[in-house]
């Protein structure tokens, strides 16, 4: 298990890597490392050339406004979870964080990579797609911000050209009213989910406006749906998700257990949620 | 003898190099000599085919690539299928695979071309660009395959059996058909692992000037090693030297030998001139090391009102993978160690041992046992259910009694002799065991949690193990004239703290101090007979044997220094080694040290330091004699073999209470309680340690680890991400652990194995504990939420209910 | 430049245990490698190679990382602090074993010894962070890193006492005899 040769570059500005990548077919950028590193000791990618970012100025930034979360290529997810003024402006990002791998591995991978390394079976990219976030990419031909809903193409695959690099994602503040919850099912602490469900509702006094559910492993890409008709018919909002959902057997757990799970954390979620929406308008008002 | 160390927490002495960082494990060794070699090895990426062609021709162009190896390249003994260990007679077809794959490889990982480069990343770029042409043949994959036997593993072994073994004591069948009650049940294990945390690995180094080959290899037996490397490379045996450095970890996959690469990295080195490394990395230690556990049983079982076994009839079958190195040990001893603390009044037991198209099968900690108890608990937990007994009565009615041991089977054990007890004492062990875990308080305690919503069970497994297994080991003790012992036992080390528990053994006997005694394992020039750490043999083997040799040791100096002291031997002892007259104080002439006997055991004319000079002043020896007597030999040094008519039978109770979550089918365990039995306690704080490792590898086992191999023979969690070793969060978070010290009569020490009964009882005690949480049967193990999930719909009372849930989970 | 095996090398300084290593390397040497066989620091071992481990955990920058997902050639501006460097100077060659070590061996919280290295890297900084850990925090602390011989119990308690050996609370009291006070 040792990776085979590839050309290194660690360039030490943004447009040094940028034209490396440009100039390159097969590089592909290297920041925490944490997913990539271990692809490449099994032999499951080659690059030809690997542009090492982590000597790029600027890239490790958490900046956190009225609007959002704001974290550069570079921010490791331990430093994004330690933030506890990220935490505040948008709570779903340490309830998610904290089940990302352990924390040794945090402390070495980047929010950004594990974003546009598209996991579905990763909590940070329903995440991105559940607060409706975005992302923003750099290459020799310009900058773009791609939404969330435009992000995942595929099992593992964004829709980042291969001469992009993501440098920042931008991930909305809690609106007022609103709240959020995560839960998720796993083997054993610290694994990928077998199943993972996040609810951000949306208050406007004791009436329901959105509900929405993003989910981890039950689908190929991040996926969102939206219960908020569901919820206020008093129909099944699990049944609702389901429908647009695809959960599969592997050697962990059935398609059934998976479903079974999706409703059980759907109506755990939902109900934190809500309670979570509440205690915050409480706040608010004390 | 007087026992100031054995039985105390002595810490260990191997932890401070340990500590440190400088342990020294295979992969450490010559890393700083510019002329080692690395190597890799190209595998069989397909369950069964016959291999059309293998081109290497890309890869000698490679730079930094020395030599790549086929069959083809292989003369002699190396040619040969590699030695199968341990025949029986009933291993009518045994089979064993080459060093590298001649015509036709069996299962995915199979060594197929050998590669030597300058460098591990290098040469697995070289493996990269061989090329193999296979036919492809249709893999068997699975029990239920191997017995079908539609297709087969090896075309001249039919129904895919290579043994099958029958014993029977009374007869069985006959009392099953005249018992009042009778049961049948179905059982599965899956496979699993060892897994240690180091996989295997080998350095050889060839010396042309001495024309001698050292060996260094990551194995549980070095004199095994030894025998192969020198047998099949056609070395005279004194020429090869194999060490087993520090190992991280065996748990039974490293007694299995010679491994291809244990015999390829002498040959390279040989041939190269330099020396040469393998290391084997984590996926290859899944798909080219070996498995275990895997068996499915068929029990009948007759019994009276009270539960009282009348008759037990088991069938099983044993998938032992593509090949059988290690012969039937596994199989055998679960079909003896079945039996456990009970006493079926007529056993019969009959077993295939089969061939799949998967990864090969030798012992894993435990050996067959868990499957056996896994079975027979079942059995018992079935009994009281179909009674409406508590499940402890009816164990007690089966137990062995106290008076009855030596207690006899009349059945054949692994080592080939009669399957006879040695001691115990179940009925006590069960009453501690209760009180431990809190077994009559339990239906409190399941209400309450019932009034909260919660879901719990408890459950309980027995078991006995042999454990001190012969045919011998040997020690050797030498009194260095600075008064510092030297002890050699050739059995090797993973962990156990064998130089700690060992040392506190001779610092009692002999009389020396803790710090003064060194012990050196698994080395064969240091002590070349021996057999290996196998089977929780090594406190019971070397323990005894290191004891003997001591006692020899002692025996010389004490002969000396009466002579010295002129003094009568009965009247001398040894203290923090020094030898003096019993009760007189530490005036000259009443007292010398162990080293200076040391000097005057040899009669060495040169004064070369000061223990010599210093041993002047006593005058020893006949001058009507020769300087060394007809009877005697130079030097103060003991050496002795221990070798037991039979093995010795420890025994534990493990009890578990879990809850498992209505909703998920989570399962958490909430209190894990163990009553162990393994005679006299050497090092209370290294048995417990053994126990916690034990029952941790048995969580892992019951709950979280299995081999998941598709139809193709391809084995899908070959990584740590999908083959779940657990992790802390994944134990239990104590482990309530009670010692009972029935003696063996067997050995000087009266000790009994403990390495292997922390993982026996596990799959039982877990599926007891479910079964009683659930309220339905648990026949097949490991389980997962997913699985108890799936059984909770199967079993749900309500088909209204289940319909539901069908319907919620259709998707 | 190339190596023997004519792959182009690079020349990295690596900033181990306080002093300076320059090696040439391949850029895919895994930075556990390059500690292991060209800087010699043997103690950090290798036991999966895909990150689940955590045998091979170092600190860089004082925070743990597993070294077989890191490059030799991304670790050049790092302090990276190894087993071998635990140790705490007191005039001895070899120096005195950390709290964290000293634990270890008091709790028997380790056999093999393969799988330590990694544990007691990442306690040491997870006391740095959190000095007097309950045991629920003490196991979270360790979560990251297997071990297939201890079942865990005296780690946790090696977490416990190193914690009390740090702060002088078991300064005075040490050896085997102590594992329950743990």
């Amino acid at each position: 298990m040792k990776p085979a040769p590839f050309a290194f570059l660690r360039p030490s500005t943004l447009e040094e890597a940028l034209a490396a990548l440009a100039g390159e077919q097969g590089a592909k950028v290297l920041a925490g490392g944490q997913s990539l590193v271990p692809l490449l000791s099994m032999r499951l990618a080659a690059p030809s050339m690997l542009v090492d970012i982590n000597a790029v100025p600027d890239l490790g930034h958490i900046d956190i406004d009225e609007a959002g979360v704001r974290i550069g290529a570079l921010a490791r997810h331990a430093e994004v979870l330690a933030s506890a003024e990220a935490a505040e402006t948008q709570p779903l990002l340490a309830m998610a964080l904290s089940h990302v791998a352990h924390p040794t591995i945090r402390n070495r991978g980047t929010t950004v990579g594990s974003l546009v390394h598209a996991d579905a079976a990763a909590e940070m990219p329903m995440v991105l797609r559940l607060l409706e976030g975005s992302v923003d990419v750099a290459s020799v031909r310009g900058r773009r911000t791609i939404p969330a809903a435009e992000l995942f193409a595929g099992p593992l695959e964004s829709t980042l050209a291969h001469d992009e690099i993501a440098v920042e994602a931008f991930f909305p503040a809690l609106a007022a009213g609103a709240g959020v919850a995560f839960e998720e099912i796993a083997r054993r602490h610290g694994d990928y989910a077998l199943v993972g469900v996040a609810a951000l509702v949306q208050l406007d006094g004791d009436e329901i406006t959105g509900a929405r559910l993003g989910f981890v492993s039950v689908s190929d890409i991040p996926t969102v749906v939206d219960v908020t008709e569901a919820v206020n018919d008093r129909a099944d909002p699990a049944a609702a998700a389901l429908a647009e959902l695809e959960p599969a057997d592997d050697i962990h757990a059935s398609a059934e257990y998976r479903a079974h799970l999706v409703k059980v954390l759907t109506t755990r979620v939902l109900a934190a949620a809500i309670d979570h929406a509440r205690s915050r308008a409480r706040k608010v008002t004390t | 003898m007087t026992t100031k160390l054995f039985g105390t927490k002595v810490a260990r002495v191997e932890d401070q190099r340990f500590l440190r960082g400088q342990g020294r494990y295979v992969d450490d060794l010559l890393h700083d000599d510019p002329r080692l070699l690395h190597s890799a090895v190209l595998r069989s990426p397909h369950a069964h085919a016959r291999i059309t062609d293998i081109d290497v021709s890309d890869v000698l162009d490679l730079d930094g690539v020395l030599a790549v190896w086929t069959y083809d390249d292989l003369t002699g003994p190396m040619a040969e299928p590699l030695p199968l260990l341990i025949p029986h007679p009933t291993l009518t077809h045994g089979r064993t695979q080459y060093a590298l794959a001649k015509d036709e490889v069996n299962y995915v990982g199979e060594a197929i071309a050998f590669v030597v480069a300058v460098d591990r990343y290098v040469a697995e770029d070289a493996v990269s660009r061989i090329r193999v042409d296979y036919d492809y043949l249709e893999p068997v994959v699975g029990i239920d395959a191997a017995r079908a036997a539609q297709r087969l593993v090896h075309d001249d072994v039919p129904g895919n059996v290579g043994a099958r073994m029958e014993q029977e004591n009374g007869d069985a069948r006959a009392a099953i058909a005249d018992a009042p009650h009778t049961l049948t049940l179905d059982l599965d294990i899956e496979r699993s692992a060892c897994t240690p945390m180091e996989g295997r690995g080998t350095v050889a180094r060839w010396d042309p000037d001495t024309s001698r080959l050292t060996v260094w290899s990551s194995t549980q037996t070095s004199t095994g090693v030894r025998g192969c490397v020198a047998a099949k490379l056609g070395l005279d045996l004194a020429r090869v030297d194999v060490i087993t450095p520090d190992v991280g970890g065996g748990f039974g996959v490293k007694i299995n030998h010679p491994w291809p690469e244990e015999l390829l990295v002498p040959l390279a080195a040989m041939t190269l001139g330099r020396p040469v490394k393998f290391t084997e990395d984590r996926r290859e230690h899944f798909i080219s090391s070996a498995h275990e556990r895997a068996q499915q049983h068929h029990v009948e079982v007759g019994f009276d009102d009270d539960g009282r076994l009348l008759g037990l009839n088991v069938e099983f079958w044993h998938d032992h993978g593509a090949y059988t190195p290690y012969g039937l040990i596994v199989p055998i001893i679960t079909s003896t160690q079945l039996l456990g603390p009970y006493k079926p009044l007529n056993y019969r037991v009959v077993f295939e041992s089969l061939y799949t198209n998967t990864v090969m099968v030798t012992p894993y900690r435990g050996a067959g046992r868990p499957q056996g108890c896994f079975v027979m608990e079942r059995t018992m937990d079935a009994i009281a259910a179909y009674l409406g007994k508590d499940r402890t009565e009816v164990r007690s009615t089966n137990f062995i009694q106290p008076d009855e041991f030596p207690y006899e089977h009349g059945l054949v054990f692994q080592d080939g002799r009669e399957l006879t007890y040695d001691s115990g004492d179940y009925p006590a062990s069960l009453a501690k065991l209760k009180e431990l875990v809190g077994w009559d308080e339990f239906e409190q305690f399941r209400a309450e949690m019932a009034a909260q919503g919660r879901r719990v069970g408890i459950g309980l497994a027995c078991y006995v193990e042999g454990t001190g297994v012969g045919p011998y080991e040997g020690a050797h003790v030498h009194i260095e004239t600075s008064g510092k012992v030297k002890v050699a036992t050739g059995l090797t080390t993973q962990g156990q703290g064998h130089q700690t528990a060992f040392a506190q053994i001779v610092a009692d006997t002999l009389g020396v101090r803790f710090e003064d005694v060194e012990i050196t394992t698994g080395d064969t020039r240091k002590m070349p007979y021996a057999v290996g750490t196998f089977a929780s043999r090594a406190a019971v083997m070397s323990g005894s044997a290191i004891h003997l040799a001591s006692l020899r040791a002692k025996e010389k100096a004490l002969r000396i220094a009466a002579e010295a002291l002129e003094a009568d031997e009965s009247d001398l002892e040894i203290v923090d080694g020094v030898v003096s007259v019993r009760g007189t104080d530490a005036s000259p002439g009443t007292r010398i040290d162990l080293g200076t006997v040391a000097v005057l055991s040899n009669p060495l004319r040169y004064a070369f330091d000061e223990a010599s000079k210093a041993a002047t002043q006593f005058s020893v020896g006949d001058p009507g004699r020769p300087p060394v007597a007809e009877d005697d030999e130079p030097g103060l040094e003991g050496k002795d073999f221990y070798s037991p008519q039979r093995s010795t039978f420890a025994n534990g109770m493990h009890a578990v209470i879990v809850e498992t979550d209505p909703d998920t089918a989570e399962i958490t365990i909430l209190k894990y309680a163990v009553v162990h039995d393994c005679g006299h306690l050497i090092n209370p704080m290294i048995v417990e340690g053994q126990i916690h490792g034990g029952v941790a590898q048995g969580v892992g086992g019951a709950l979280y680890e299995r081999m998941v191999y598709d139809e193709s023979g391809q084995l899908l969690n070959a990584s740590f991400m999908d083959f779940l070793m657990p992790y802390v969060t994944e134990v239990p978070t104590t482990i309530d652990i009670d010692h009972l010290e029935t003696p063996s009569p067997l050995n000087p020490l009266g000790i009994k194995g403990a390495g292997e009964a922390g993982v026996i009882p596990s799959a039982a005690v877990f599926a007891a504990a479910i079964e009683d949480a659930e309220g339905f049967p648990i026949t097949a193990m490991p389980i997962s939420p997913s699985e108890l999930y799936a059984l909770r719909l199967a079993h749900a009372d309500d088909p209204a209910e289940a319909a539901e849930a069908a319907t919620t989970t259709a998707g | 430049m190339s190596n023997a095996a004519g792959e182009e090398v690079h020349d990295v300084r690596l900033h181990v245990n306080g002093s300076v290593h320059e090696v040439q390397v391949p850029a895919r040497r895994l930075l556990s490698d390059a500690l292991r066989h060209d800087c010699g620091l043997t103690g950090t071992h290798v036991g999966c190679e895909h990150g689940v481990c955590g045998a091979c955990t170092v600190l860089v920058g004082g925070r743990p990382m597993r070294s077989c997902l890191m490059l030799a050639v991304s670790a050049v501006d790092a302090e990276i602090t190894t087993v071998e460097g635990l140790t705490e100077a007191d005039g001895s060659p070899e120096g005195r074993l950390s709290p964290v070590q000293q634990a270890f061996s008091d709790c028997h919280g380790l056999q093999c010894g393969f799988c330590t290295p990694g544990f007691l890297t990442t306690i040491t900084a997870g006391l740095r962070d959190n000095p007097d850990p309950s045991e629920d925090e003490a196991r979270e602390m360790i979560a990251g890193n297997l071990c297939r011989c201890t079942g865990y119990q005296n780690i946790v308690k090696s977490v416990l006492r190193a914690a009390a050996l740090r702060d002088g609370r078991g300064a005075t009291s040490s050896g085997t005899e102590n594992l329950e006070d743990a």
